[in-house]
């Protein structure tokens, strides 16, 4: 609020300096005023009490998964894919110079150890979004019909426009059957 | 008071955006230099109060549309998701639903500074005006919102002010009809109300607009009543009444956070907390506090086309006030008569929104219909005789001279202060 007076000052310094004390005191109130009557505004945009339960860890009970099936499971509206491994799916995995993939990372990396069978990813292609499908492509991995993607079995970019691998999501095993996801 | 523009913009950019959108001297005209007479008091800060209250409704109220749902079975909800779950939901409903108490209560304080200092005479018939059909428009947004979150005073107010309109003979029933969407109070009138309880407030604010330039084709009223002749009874506007509002502003905003922060829910009704129940109405069906001396006003008058016409006249009225009122004088300052005469007519408004609280029976019946006669018998009787009757006070002979005496301030011991040049 600029108040910049077009009249002429009268009277000594001390006036002029206990006005000028005042209008800034005025000023600095109204800015930490405005700035606090902001923070709510923005923060109400924040997902609520109510989406961040929803959005909570969930568990997964790994033994109806058959060697070699994927399923598809739901958090926090992202689709994740459990995918039970087969050896040779494994093999093929570690098989490859990982160093030289467009998005270098060790199979090892992406899964837990002693659990290589287990690979979950989020099913979210790192290019624009679609849903990869299982069990398609070159690489007996993933292929994404949008724009042409390929991930290999431990879900890494081999071929196509997505810059990324498959990312992770934060889970741990909670037993040798169960996983949590979250 | 519109002249030649005074503006000099100083920096190379608002130079160049001078010549091509002169919005930096409209506002340094409308805001900065503008000439106000030096004598306001407090009750000319009303105005930039409600100003300021509109943009609270605003902002709050498009806030909350981001997490309010339009529909019968889920708005209570969303309304109770919204006071628990999001963040800072709670401080978002009490914003807008106190914020619209307190800005029907600055916007009754606005319109009796209007009829105690005559701010409705010539030339300022056309600003009145203008703020009557806001206040209509404030009256019809405030209603469709608090039929909103869909409790019980909500569904059932809304049931019986769309009824009101059955009283008009021969449409009657198709308008009403045709305002529900359907055979009762439902789901469609919940949307359209969630529709233009949105776009009222936009509607609102173009009128303020109309409402502030007819303010500075004409200026301020003054507490003289009297217009200003010289530049000596002026000052700038800025800093003079923009500390002035700020100030008042603030001491407002206190009022304000005093209900938010420790009374939020003192002045609703707590039917409003059961969910709308269409086959129950509550024992005793209240409006907001706002709404109660019109309320007292409809329920008075035992005819029911006679209740609703009265209701409109009550209001309606007051645009007519320019006219109605006979006196050369604009000023209560220097108007003994009418101004005993007006705080009967405020005593009287007061009553009615006491009875209007209280249920329609025995005594408060009397009491009603005799206060509504009053406010009647006020505006189209009294103030019409006054201005033939009353011998008003000698006014001064400027507004300088009003609030100076030998060059000081009247009550004042130290230097005078600077007299602007307009």
């Amino acid at each position: 609020m600029t108040t910049t007076s077009s009249a002429e000052h009268h009277g000594s310094s001390a006036e002029h300096s206990r006005r000028d004390f005042l209008l800034i005191m005025t000023g600095a109130v109204a800015a930490a005023g405005a700035v606090a009557a902001v923070v709510p505004m923005v923060a109400q945009m924040n997902p609520d009490a109510s989406t961040i339960a929803a959005g909570a860890p969930i568990e997964v009970d790994l033994g109806p998964i058959a060697e070699g099936q994927v399923i598809k499971v739901f958090w926090r509206g992202k689709p994740i894919f459990i995918d039970h491994r087969t050896k040779k799916e494994i093999d093929e995995a570690r098989a490859v110079d990982w160093h030289s993939l467009p998005d270098p990372q060790s199979d090892e990396a992406r899964v837990k150890q002693g659990k290589d069978q287990w690979l979950i990813l989020i099913g979210i292609c790192t290019h624009l979004g679609c849903i990869p499908l299982a069990h398609q492509g070159d690489y007996d991995g993933w292929f994404c019909p949008c724009h042409g993607s390929q991930y290999d079995s431990s879900g890494r970019i081999r071929r196509g426009p997505a810059p990324a691998n498959l990312a992770l999501p934060p889970y741990q095993f909670v037993s040798d059957t169960k996983i949590r996801i979250g | 008071m519109s002249g030649h523009s005074t503006y000099q913009p100083q920096s190379p950019f608002m130079k160049w955006l001078e010549a091509r959108l002169p919005i930096g001297g409209l506002i340094h005209s409308s805001f900065v230099a503008y000439p106000t007479p030096r004598n306001l008091n407090y009750w000319w800060t009303f105005g930039g109060i409600l100003s300021f209250m509109l943009a609270v409704q605003i902002v709050t109220g498009v806030v909350l549309a981001m997490h309010y749902t339009p529909h019968v079975s889920l708005a209570f909800d969303s309304v109770e998701h919204i006071m628990r779950d999001v963040n800072y939901g709670w401080l978002l409903r009490y914003l807008h639903s106190n914020g619209a108490s307190m800005f029907f209560l600055a916007c009754y304080i606005h319109i009796a500074r209007g009829m105690y200092y005559g701010s409705y005479k010539e030339p300022r018939e056309v600003l009145w005006i203008l703020g009557v059909i806001i206040f209509l428009l404030m009256i019809a947004t405030g209603f469709m919102g608090y039929v909103l979150p869909w409790g019980q005073m909500s569904f059932w107010a809304a049931t019986v002010i769309t009824n009101l309109f059955s009283a008009i003979p021969l449409v009657g029933e198709s308008i009403v009809t045709w305002l529900w969407g359907g055979f009762s109070v439902g789901n469609p009138t919940l949307n359209r109300f969630y529709s233009l309880h949105y776009l009222l407030p936009f509607v609102i604010a173009g009128v303020v607009v109309l409402h502030v330039w007819a303010l500075h084709v004409a200026g301020q009223n003054n507490p003289a009543g009297i217009d200003a002749k010289s530049g000596q009874d002026t000052v700038a506007f800025t800093p003079y009444a923009t500390i002035k509002d700020a100030f008042f502003l603030a001491c407002f905003l206190v009022v304000f956070g005093w209900f938010i922060f420790y009374i939020p829910n003192y002045l609703g009704h707590p039917d409003n907390y059961i969910p709308a129940n269409p086959q129950v109405t509550p024992t005793h069906i209240v409006p907001e506090w706002y709404y109660l001396p019109f309320y007292a006003i409809l329920r008075a008058i035992p005819s029911k086309l006679g209740g609703v016409t009265m209701l409109l006249a009550s209001i309606v009225l007051l645009a007519f006030l320019p006219w109605l009122d006979t006196s050369k004088v604009r000023s209560a300052t220097y108007r003994p008569l009418y101004r005993q005469f007006f705080w009967i007519f405020v005593a009287t408004v007061i009553g009615l929104g006491y009875l209007g609280s209280q249920p329609p029976e025995g005594l408060y019946v009397y009491a009603a219909r005799i206060l509504t006669a009053w406010y009647f018998i006020h505006l189209v009787i009294v103030l019409p005789l006054l201005g033939f009757i009353e011998t008003p006070k000698p006014l001064p002979r400027s507004i300088s001279e009003a609030v100076l005496r030998d060059g000081l301030p009247i009550g004042a011991s130290g230097p005078v202060p600077a007299r602007d040049k307009v």
